[in-house]
């Protein structure tokens, strides 16, 4: 019976002030806060009158790793940032390096790094969406968008070798070129794509139980969002038009044609929208990009930081030093500091590097989106139900990994 | 001395044996078609190690959660708590007994004639939806008992829920009562029989049978339904401090009960055990008459699980005010309104 207790002081109940309140602890293990989200949560019966993210269950101290590693060491780190969207972190980060270093990179690098980036863009909102609709109890989703990003994997793998942490971008250009067949195989997928999108539609988007449960939930006005932050499609879904891809373009972003999605409700539906809608601008964006691939070198020509061809160091004598000197001792980046923004999936991923000169940074630094937008869940979750407060987190689509670094 | 009774008991007793064994078996097929299907539906395989095609894998199932820890939390009101699961199940397994599922049948040599029902009486209707409705307390109390936040929004939810669903329910089988003026379900089916499955309720009720339809699938709380345990919101819901064979009371309730709706379904909309042309081809009152019949009316109950496993691959979740608006503002005036449109057809036609 209830009289047996045996529970340490420290856990003892405390009485509540307001009985018809209940404060409930959801997370860090909850089916679905993503991963070590943990929410305080407190109810007035279903309708949750304060919502407080607590973060820091997977912190791993990557940003203070960065300074104990050489400046291409630090790109594996990235992979494991945001990892749905690891290539996006590359580029960032490698970007940044590349401005301190004043970098020139070729023409084929550039056009493989938007290809990549753009398919890991289309990956990382399979993911959210199948996610987004198994909060909303929408099973079956999750496993067609999973269906979908394995192609995606596979192609990302068949490039870099690795399917989650791919670290293909190096500094100066590219890991190595792409494969043989790979064009064909991005094609197939390409194909294929377009009727699944469809498909997602069909499934979730005409659906009036989908749209009771996203229409004018978690509303944040776009002068709030502009106020907390937000970025990406979060903001875009508050009708702001912002995108880095076309404000401050970066890989010559500004010579592709595409649109930026931009929807004026406010709410879960209108963020669904957007990132429905940014998966076919993607796909536009891989196709042009296929279009211009043309043969030519990935790697910059710089060979005292990009490393050397395995058959140049068999037959040529400084390759060798070279690759030994960065291996070993890794290249100076003059001193300075630089903040490099670009248009991750998941909204602004900015990376400040600050150097001293020598092989090491000083100081690295990531602007997460997903940090930023997780902030403003408490302003959006204000009288909502419990189970609006699981489309939220959804339609926020968050990654623990970035936002605990 | 008579011995009829004696007989009569007897018999009772096989049947009730056999019902209950059909039942169980009924249940752990559908859990293996469920993982199937849904597997299918979603593009993966399913479980198809154990045995030929994985047909063990129920049992296996059970096995495992049998070996699990008995787990009771220390704060718990431990009696309502072992309580709970078994209100749950024997609520469920108490409907089986009124469904008749198949003809009366004669042995033949023998020449014993019995029907293919367990008890039949003339309350049948109202002794089914009673029971089902006390089924509720075994959620509730067990949401309630566990001291658990999560279980007891689960519990709170289902309580609601099926209150409110089962007005839906009771209503939307009026339509059904009228047309055929008796409670006993033995007669509402014998009533469908003929005509070659145009005296089937279901194309005099139509209404009625879809208002039955999402009333049943909101009253077992399944997708999209499914909110007392919706796992992406409530963890597990109202079983998430249950562990081994409680657990498994409340998994085999939830499926008993699916197979209960479907079974009240089939014999109030769909005419039962009678299928179309087996009288003119077999003869009523044969042995293999009554073969196909039993095989008919398990064809429909299995037709509404594959329904259920359909829409749980299919349709996302209501929100909890969604849901109650839903039962209370749509499905119970369409209920009213069938049952008036009902009598005032049957008023005019019968006089």
């Amino acid at each position: 019976m209830s009289s047996t207790l045996n529970i340490p002081p420290q856990f003892e109940i405390v009485d509540r002030p307001l009985d018809t309140q209940m404060t409930i602890s959801m997370g860090p293990q909850h089916p679905s806060t993503h991963g070590v989200l943990r929410l305080e949560l407190v109810l007035d019966g279903e309708m949750v009158v304060k919502a407080t993210p607590d973060i820091g269950y997977l912190h791993t101290g990557m940003e203070k790793l960065f300074e104990y590693k050489k400046y291409q060491q630090g790109i594996v780190i990235t992979d494991r940032m945001d990892y749905l969207n690891p290539l996006g972190n590359n580029l960032a980060y490698v970007m940044a390096v590349e401005k301190l270093l004043e970098l020139q990179i070729p023409e084929r690098a550039q056009t493989i790094r938007v290809l990549m980036c753009e398919l890991q863009r289309i990956a990382s909102h399979l993911v959210w969406l199948g996610t987004h609709a198994l909060d909303i109890g929408a099973m079956s989703v999750f496993f067609y968008c999973f269906r979908e990003r394995e192609k995606i994997l596979n192609l990302i793998e068949a490039a870099s070798g690795g399917r989650l942490t791919p670290s293909y971008f190096r500094i100066g250009g590219l890991m190595m070129d792409l494969p043989s067949g790979f064009e064909r195989r991005v094609r197939q997928f390409q194909d294929a794509f377009l009727k699944s999108v469809d498909e997602f539609h069909t499934l979730l988007t005409g659906n009036r139980i989908f749209q009771n449960r996203t229409k004018g939930v978690g509303v944040i006005t776009a002068e709030d969002a502009i106020d907390w932050g937000l970025s990406g499609p979060c903001l875009r879904g508050s009708g702001v038009d912002l995108d880095i891809r076309r404000t401050n373009p970066y890989t010559s972003y500004e010579t592709y044609d595409f649109e930026v999605p931009v929807e004026q409700d406010c709410d879960v539906w209108a963020r669904y929208m957007v990132r429905m809608r940014e998966m076919k601008e993607s796909h536009k964006i891989v196709a042009q990009a296929l279009a211009r691939l043309k043969p030519g070198p990935v790697k910059a020509d710089a060979p005292k930081v990009v490393l050397p061809d395995r058959e140049a160091m068999k037959t040529h004598m400084d390759a060798l030093i070279h690759h030994f000197l960065i291996v070993a001792e890794g290249f100076d980046v003059p001193a300075g500091e630089v903040y490099h923004p670009i248009e991750a999936s998941k909204g602004e991923l900015g990376v400040y590097v600050k150097s001293d000169g020598g092989p090491k940074p000083s100081r690295v630094h990531f602007r997460g989106p997903s940090f930023v937008n997780l902030s403003a869940l408490p302003h959006m979750s204000e009288g909502a139900m419990v189970a609006d407060i699981v489309a939220i987190i959804g339609s926020l689509d968050i990654v623990l990994g970035e936002i605990d670094r | 001395m008579d011995w009829n009774p004696y007989i009569h008991s007897g018999l009772i007793l096989v049947a009730i044996t056999i019902a209950f064994l059909t039942i169980m078996l009924l249940c752990a097929a559908t859990v293996l078609a469920e993982r199937r299907v849904l597997a299918f539906i979603q593009g993966r395989l399913g479980p198809n190690r154990v045995g030929f095609g994985g047909v063990l894998q129920p049992f296996a199932d059970f096995i495992k959660t049998m070996m699990k820890e008995d787990l009771v939390p220390d704060q718990s009101t431990r009696f309502v708590f072992l309580l709970a699961p078994m209100i749950a199940i024997v609520t469920a397994i108490m409907a089986i007994v009124v469904y008749p599922f198949g003809p009366t049948v004669t042995l033949p040599f023998l020449n014993w004639t019995f029907p293919l029902v367990i008890a039949r009486f003339d309350v049948a209707l109202l002794y089914v939806l009673g029971v089902t409705s006390v089924g509720v307390y075994g959620i509730a109390l067990a949401g309630w008992s566990s001291n658990n936040k999560y279980s007891l929004l689960g519990g709170l939810r289902s309580a609601a829920q099926m209150i409110s669903y089962e007005l839906a329910l009771g209503l939307s089988l009026i339509g059904v009562v009228l047309l055929s003026g008796t409670l006993d379900i033995y007669s509402i089916v014998e009533q469908q029989s003929g005509w070659y499955g145009s005296q089937w309720n279901i194309i005099y009720q139509p209404l009625g049978f879809i208002l039955y339809l999402i009333a049943a699938i909101a009253e077992t709380n399944r997708v999209p339904f499914d909110l007392p345990e919706a796992e992406t919101e409530l963890v597990a819901g109202f079983h998430t401090e249950y562990s081994s064979i409680k657990f498994l009371l409340f998994f085999n309730a939830e499926y008993i009960n699916m197979i209960t709706v479907s079974m009240l379904a089939t014999t109030l909309f769909l005419g039962g055990w009678n299928v179309p042309f087996a009288e003119s081809l077999f003869g009523r009152g044969t042995l293999l008459f009554a073969l196909i019949c039993v095989l008919g009316f398990f064809a429909k109950i299995m037709f509404f699980l594959f329904l259920y496993i359909w829409l749980r691959g299919t349709l996302p979740r209501f929100r909890f005010d969604q849901l109650m608006d839903f039962g209370w503002k749509f499905l119970l005036p369409v209920a009213i309104l069938n049952i008036v449109l009902t009598a005032t057809v049957l008023f005019f036609t019968t006089g």
